[in-house]
């Protein structure tokens, strides 16, 4: 089979599949990020108070505290010391994404990744092309220099620029401002470099990737074989260069759960593979020994 | 050199052409970022912290930016600076002049802080330290001209510690008293009552950082007299009383008679 138009990509699995198992990671993706703003904006509209502060450091219900360890981390190296409700947040929002994957924050909780995927889908869309190429691994580099930063400062300043928080901070606490960093990045995203900020340059996309290193749960192509290369989840990944290993990795020996870090977690390969390759699953049902015990039966 | 070689040798050219791209970049970034953020640091005067900030240096390193103190003022007179706000982006400040600290007892906003960028050792309110009144303006301060408007130390929390006022004598009239309004820095909390009271159209008196308001008196320096308090004798020559070299036949009184004659 030929590979689809990037504009067509997720229309075989609409046809195949329906429309809510197209869309269903989708879908409640968009809703756990609205509603995390949702919980957020109850307080100061209408004056009860389920969640306080904002995604750097929160109250929920006036007991648990949830605290960006990324933050924490840039303060203690600007020379602060740590005390104990902002590390007990830290600690938590840490085992959480130990667990599900770092970049389940990216995926499931960041506003920005709204507009980010609202810009790579019109790129797709009105199929724009081309602009400034960065390498994925920049991020990681601008994560070491936000840390330097920090200890020769002795200041987070990285929070003064950083998008993710301006953007939610403006919604939460209200500032125009927020709003131009939206366009902005929006605008960076669609016309000067495709999926230029989440995918390449944000350093707490960065950190939470190698928080989420070795987490438990990975979304993996196991019914690998039933492929037919439509190219349609490499054209709606926001990662795409973690997908090739799992999926086309099997001659290679490699197994096929996604286990590169920058795999967000989205779901999105899920919904629009049309051959239902891909499903959640955990780090550990990575086992290669089927297929080569497969093979060796058949060797002799 | 066959090709695959050369195949190598033009890959890794471009490993070390990309990677160093990368560097020089970031680095950049992080020099811009460095400047801009240091230029940040100082405090603008008009922007006030909340309670138990120990230095506008250390509250940078500490503060996360959530804004839960400002969530748990009850007066709601903090805000989080936007761009349009002098402070750094996003840190807690407030304006005396538009919405005072209220100076809760239970000090809600410090409780709330959960990196303790407001330290959580101030547990009295009278200690906090959020700036320092100052007469900025004694050519308009009301009281300056002989009159009684009074009103900065009558709202003062503090009244007669944080505020005092001290009677000078009217040179203009001749007979009348100046009640001059003397800020205290061992009792000021930089509340901004006073600055928000003032009846001027622009208060004369402000709340300043410290830094900007306090001067400080070089560590060598020793006043004479607080020595002598504490050693209780004079360090430098020995005390004894002041003679006059008067004319055969006079006196001098300090008790303010002054020159007397000899009545002889």
């Amino acid at each position: 089979m030929k590979a689809n138009l990037p504009a067509d990509a997720g229309k075989a699995a609409i046809a195949e599949k329906g429309w809510w198992q197209a869309y269903k990671w989708l879908v409640l993706r968009r809703f756990s990020q609205l509603s995390i703003i949702a919980l957020f904006l109850v307080g100061p509209l209408l004056g009860y108070w389920i969640v306080k502060g904002n995604l750097t450091s929160s109250l929920t219900l006036e007991v648990l505290p949830l605290t960006d360890p990324y933050i924490l981390l840039q303060s203690f190296i600007a020379g602060h010391e740590i005390v104990s409700t902002a590390l007990i947040g830290a600690v938590i929002v840490t085992l959480f994404y130990l667990l599900v994957g770092g970049r389940v924050f990216c995926s499931w909780v960041c506003p920005v990744n709204i507009i980010a995927d609202a810009a790579d889908w019109l790129r797709r869309r009105f199929n724009i092309k081309g602009g400034a190429r960065f390498s994925p691994q920049t991020r990681y580099w601008i994560l070491l220099m936000t840390l330097l930063v920090a200890a020769l400062t002795t200041s987070i300043a990285w929070e003064i620029v950083n998008p993710v928080s301006i953007v939610h901070r403006g919604i939460i606490f209200g500032s125009g401002f927020a709003l131009m960093v939206v366009v902005s990045i929006f605008i960076f995203d669609l016309l000067i470099s495709r999926k230029g900020w989440c995918g390449h340059l944000c350093p707490v996309g960065a950190f939470y990737s190698l928080l989420g290193r070795y987490s438990l749960l990975r979304v993996t192509a196991n019914k690998r074989e039933q492929c037919d290369d439509c190219m349609d989840c490499f054209m709606v990944c926001p990662e795409e260069q973690v997908i090739k290993p799992a999926l086309k990795g099997e001659s290679k020996g490699i197994g096929p759960v996604i286990m590169d870090m920058n795999c967000t977690n989205c779901g999105r390969c899920i919904d629009v593979c049309a051959k239902d390759v891909f499903t959640y699953s955990n780090r550990f049902n990575n086992s290669t020994l089927f297929n080569v015990a497969n093979k060796k039966e058949v060797a002799p | 050199m066959n090709a695959e070689s050369k195949q190598v040798k033009s890959s890794r050219r471009r490993f070390i052409q990309d990677t160093a791209r990368t560097v020089c970049g970031v680095s950049l970034l992080g020099l811009g970022l460095g400047v801009y953020s240091r230029q940040t640091h100082s405090l603008p005067a008009t922007a006030l912290r909340p309670p138990g900030v120990k230095s506008e240096e250390e509250f940078l390193a500490a503060c996360i930016r959530c804004g839960l103190c400002v969530r748990d003022c009850p007066y709601d007179i903090l805000k989080l600076a936007t761009f349009s706000d002098e402070a750094p982006l996003g840190t807690p400040f407030f304006t005396a002049r538009k919405l005072p600290c209220e100076m809760c007892e239970d000090i809600p906003c410090v409780k709330a802080c959960p990196t303790s960028a407001l330290d959580h050792d101030l547990t009295s309110i009278d200690d906090a330290r959020m700036g320092l009144a100052v007469i900025v303006d004694q050519e308009t301060c009301l009281n300056y001209q002989g009159l009684r408007c009074d009103v900065c130390h009558r709202v003062c929390p503090l009244i007669n510690k944080a505020i005092t006022l001290e009677p000078r004598h009217n040179q203009r009239s001749g007979k009348h008293t100046i009640f001059i309004p003397v800020v205290h820095s061992d009792s000021c909390t930089g509340c901004g009552v006073c600055e928000r009271a003032c009846v001027l159209e622009e208060a004369a008196i402000k709340v300043l950082p410290i830094k900007l308001a306090k001067g400080e008196i070089g560590k060598h320096y020793r006043l004479g007299w607080e020595e002598k308090k504490k050693a209780g004798k004079s360090l430098v020559t020995p005390d004894q009383e002041h003679k006059y070299n008067l004319p055969e036949g006079l006196k001098y009184d300090h008790s303010g008679e002054g020159l007397i004659k000899d009545s002889r």
